[in-house]
């Protein structure tokens, strides 16, 4: 798909090495490349003509530091850039003093208002909170419906209120009842509206100034173009929103359009859906957002979900087989199952940094039907054959081949796979840190800068078992 | 002059009534196409109107506000590079000096471009059709079905509606409106069931009822999504199974405010489940849809509906030439 900017960077660099400074000419370039990778993220172009000024400015004449290459040095600029115009830290939600908090979900048709309604429900229980839920979307057929079933899934108490009630009404008969029950936040779910129909806009400015609101949440999908600016600057107007949700981030959009939001609104992003699940929201980081518009990888989130999974004892564990090389066909099987738990495979993916080693990963298509089989023919083997995968000969094929339900050849391949993977893995044992250092030094002629130049996005360490492409690479 | 007989006096006081008093005219194709691109033309063109304002030639300045109009709205770098070199070309051989021609150029370079993916209208020979609805989640699916509810029982077909969308909470109460207000009968099943059952249902359904015309709504996925994109599959493999060539049409349905993102969608889309033709909704906004210009060009998808309201007429064929005319007034 999109190349990585760092990647076109290095080719714009590649015969800058040796100059001591980034210049006029040579950074011309670069700035190109970086204003194309900026808009095919869906920022907004004046942002991005801002922003071009902005780096320019600070990239010239700085020197050339011997520990950095001159990619390093424009990346780095081009991300203080963007994480100074998304702000820094996260963004904590506010709550009236004296209860309940009124919060409003507002938005475009289709940008998910509803889902994240029910999603915030569930994030406000998990940090201790009681909301009550209320539609007041009289116009979308079903959409009460919609958050009734919601509700009922996180289970929250919704305020139901009665057909032919206006959303004036339906809002203030929950507003009573939280009083009466003692709920502590009201989540008011509206109908999506364009920003450009005066009437709707009216109805959702009586809804502000009859609760004053202390949160006014405008959920944009992390799909939208350049129109993006369009609608939060009109909302932000009319409604002065308190804060942006991005949602639909599980897709494969760079989610540019937070950026033009931010930049328009300065409003903070308090969240990012991720998912359809109810707890597929996440609190958001505007550093792991810069490195995915610039197609660098969502480090920061896989790590911190592949931390949530893995048991650490587990995963020592496993660290100490693979400095003994005694990965065995049982800890392979065992890594499968923590790949299995981890959830989707596609959403992993998308946060791989598409550089390095792992470069290649970008494209494969990881079928979770796939993993099923290959758990099933390790399953069909002994003990004794998953121990020591030496003993496992042409008749213990064949026998795991029909144990399992498939060809010969799939056994083949697998152990093929698992070879190519404990091999892989002898070299992980050193850290990444290792590996590097060994090309380095294998590869002098072609200039220390080729095996460095992949670490702009911050390859990490992968955590032991993530192995991706010895599973699925071929 | 002649003397006015009693029929064209008569004649006169009927046209009389029939304006004064008689249903509007039904707005033509143009003008309801002009109601629909009002917002990108506003931003579009009018745009390039304000560039060319007093230019008296064409040069790199000009080109390059021209570049970020495009830019501005969806159309992408690759499909505005190609444009932008065509006018380039056209320059350097003189075919073209003044501003004020730019803008007609522009207005057939798209309209060329547009044109690429072939007939928008086919004909199908087949009962029943079956005509699948695809897309990410929010980007109206349900609602454009409803839409084409409306114009092909308008056009006399007899319409049966599936409920796939067994995923997403009230999708399929969502659809029972909609069938109600068109009045056409909707197959469902339960929330969570099996989508290739739900339309395994409905094919049989329409095959006893002689129905012509069977629109199948199903859930919204992201397409990157392996295991929801494989479930698309195995739905037109159900379809093709009890009506052989089917479906007919499997529309993907693109949100108008949608960036770069949109061409990415189309390519998955087009990969696992076959695509046809694309659906432009929500144009009545702000957004310019130009992404589905960068989709016609690189995909050769034809663009069959555009979706501008949420009314059950707000649905428009879609002509690449009047398009063109409406958005540029040329």
């Amino acid at each position: 798909m999109f190349e990585n900017l760092s990647e076109k960077l290095q080719r714009v660099f590649k015969d800058l090495r040796g100059e001591g400074k980034l210049t006029e000419g040579n950074i011309q370039d670069a700035l190109r490349e970086i204003r194309l990778a900026l808009l095919e993220a869906d920022v907004n172009f004046k942002v991005v003509k801002e922003l071009i000024l902005n780096v320019r400015t600070k990239a010239l004449g700085q020197e050339v530091l011997t520990s950095f290459s001159p990619t390093e040095q424009v990346v780095k600029i081009v991300k203080d850039e963007l994480i100074r115009i998304l702000g820094s830290g996260e963004s904590k939600l506010r709550f009236a003093s004296q209860p309940p908090s009124i919060f409003m979900i507002v938005g475009l048709q289709g940008s998910g208002k509803t889902t994240s309604t029910g999603k915030i429900a569930r994030w406000l229980i998990k940090n201790g909170k009681r909301p009550l839920l209320v539609s007041v979307d009289v116009y979308r057929p079903a959409a009460r419906e919609q958050l009734r079933v919601l509700a009922k899934q996180v289970d929250v108490p919704i305020y139901a209120g009665e057909d032919g009630q206006s959303p004036l009404e339906l809002a203030k008969g929950a507003r009573r009842e939280a009083n009466q029950t003692g709920r502590d936040v009201v989540l008011i779910d509206t109908a999506g509206r364009l920003h450009i129909d005066d009437e709707l806009m009216v109805e959702l400015e009586q809804l502000k100034s009859e609760f004053e609101p202390v949160e006014v949440l405008f959920v944009a999908d992390a799909m939208t173009g350049q129109d993006a600016v369009n609608s939060a600057a009109e909302f932000n107007t009319r409604l002065g929103i308190t804060g942006v949700v991005l949602t639909k981030m599980d897709g494969d959009a760079r989610g540019g359009g937070a950026l033009s939001i931010r930049q328009v609104t300065g409003r903070p992003l308090k969240f990012i859906g991720v998912g359809e699940k109810a707890d597929a929201l996440e609190l958001f980081h505007p550093d792991r957002i810069v490195s995915r518009i610039l197609g660098m990888g969502d480090v920061l989130s896989l790590i911190e979900k592949v931390e949530e999974q893995i048991d650490k004892k587990d995963a020592l564990e496993m660290q100490d087989k693979l400095l003994h090389n005694e990965f065995t066909l049982e800890d392979f099987q065992k890594q499968l199952r923590q790949l299995k738990k981890m959830g989707s495979l596609q959403s992993l993916l998308s946060m791989l940094p598409s550089v390095g080693p792992f470069k290649d990963l970008q494209n494969v298509d990881m079928d979770p039907k796939e993993l099923v089989r290959i758990e099933a023919i390790i399953s069909s083997m002994t003990t004794k054959e998953r121990k020591n995968h030496e003993i496992i000969n042409g008749s213990r094929r064949r026998r795991i081949a029909r144990g399992s339900g498939v060809e010969v050849q799939a056994v083949n391949a697998l152990l093929k796979q698992y070879r190519e993977a404990r091999r892989m893995m002898r070299s992980l044992t050193g850290g990444m840190a290792g590996v590097g250092a060994k090309r380095k030094g294998k590869g002098k002629k072609k200039g220390k800068g080729r095996g460095r130049g992949n670490t702009p996005g911050g390859l990490p360490q992968l955590p032991p078992g993530m192995n991706f492409p010895q599973i699925f690479g071929r | 002059m002649e003397k006015a007989t009693p029929e064209t006096v008569g004649g006169v006081f009927q046209i009389m009534i029939q304006t004064l008093f008689g249903p509007p005219p039904e707005p033509t194709i143009y003008e309801r196409f002009q109601k629909a691109v009002a917002k990108t033309r506003d931003e579009l063109v009018e745009r390039i109107d304000d560039i060319f304002q007093g230019k008296k030639e064409i040069d790199e300045e000009l080109l390059e506000e021209l570049e970020m109009a495009l830019i501005s709205a969806d159309i992408g770098v690759r499909t505005t590079d190609e444009i932008l070199s065509a006018v380039r070309d056209q320059l350097s051989r003189n075919q073209l000096k003044d501003p004020s021609e730019l803008k007609a150029h522009l207005a057939k370079h798209m309209a060329t471009i547009l044109e690429r993916a072939g007939d928008s209208s086919p004909v199908i020979d087949a009962h029943p059709q079956v005509i699948m609805v695809v897309g990410v989640n929010g980007t109206g699916k349900t609602t454009t079905i409803g839409k084409l509810t409306h114009y092909l029982k308008s056009q006399g077909k007899s319409v049966l509606l599936c409920a796939a969308d067994t995923f997403r909470a009230a999708a399929i109460e969502q659809l029972e409106v909609w069938g109600e207000r068109t009045g056409t009968a909707v197959i469902r099943q339960q929330t969570g069931s099996d989508p290739s059952a739900v339309l395994f249902d409905a094919l049989q359904a329409a095959k006893a009822r002689d129905i012509d015309v069977v629109i199948v709504d199903t859930a919204g996925r992201l397409h990157n999504k392996s295991g929801l994109m494989a479930e698309l599959e195995k739905m037109k493999r159900t379809s093709e199974r009890l009506v052989p060539g089917s479906p007919h049409e499997v529309l993907l349905v693109v949100d108008a405010v949608t960036g770069q993102n949109g061409l990415e969608q189309a390519r998955q889309f087009t990969k696992t489940a076959g695509v046809t033709g694309l659906v432009l909704s929500k144009l009545d906004g702000t957004a310019k849809g130009g992404i589905v210009v960068a989709i016609v060009s690189e995909l050769k998808l034809p663009i069959r509906y555009i979706g501008v309201g949420e009314q059950l007429e707000d649905l428009e064929k879609f002509d690449p030439e009047t398009f063109v005319r409406a958005l540029f007034e040329v």
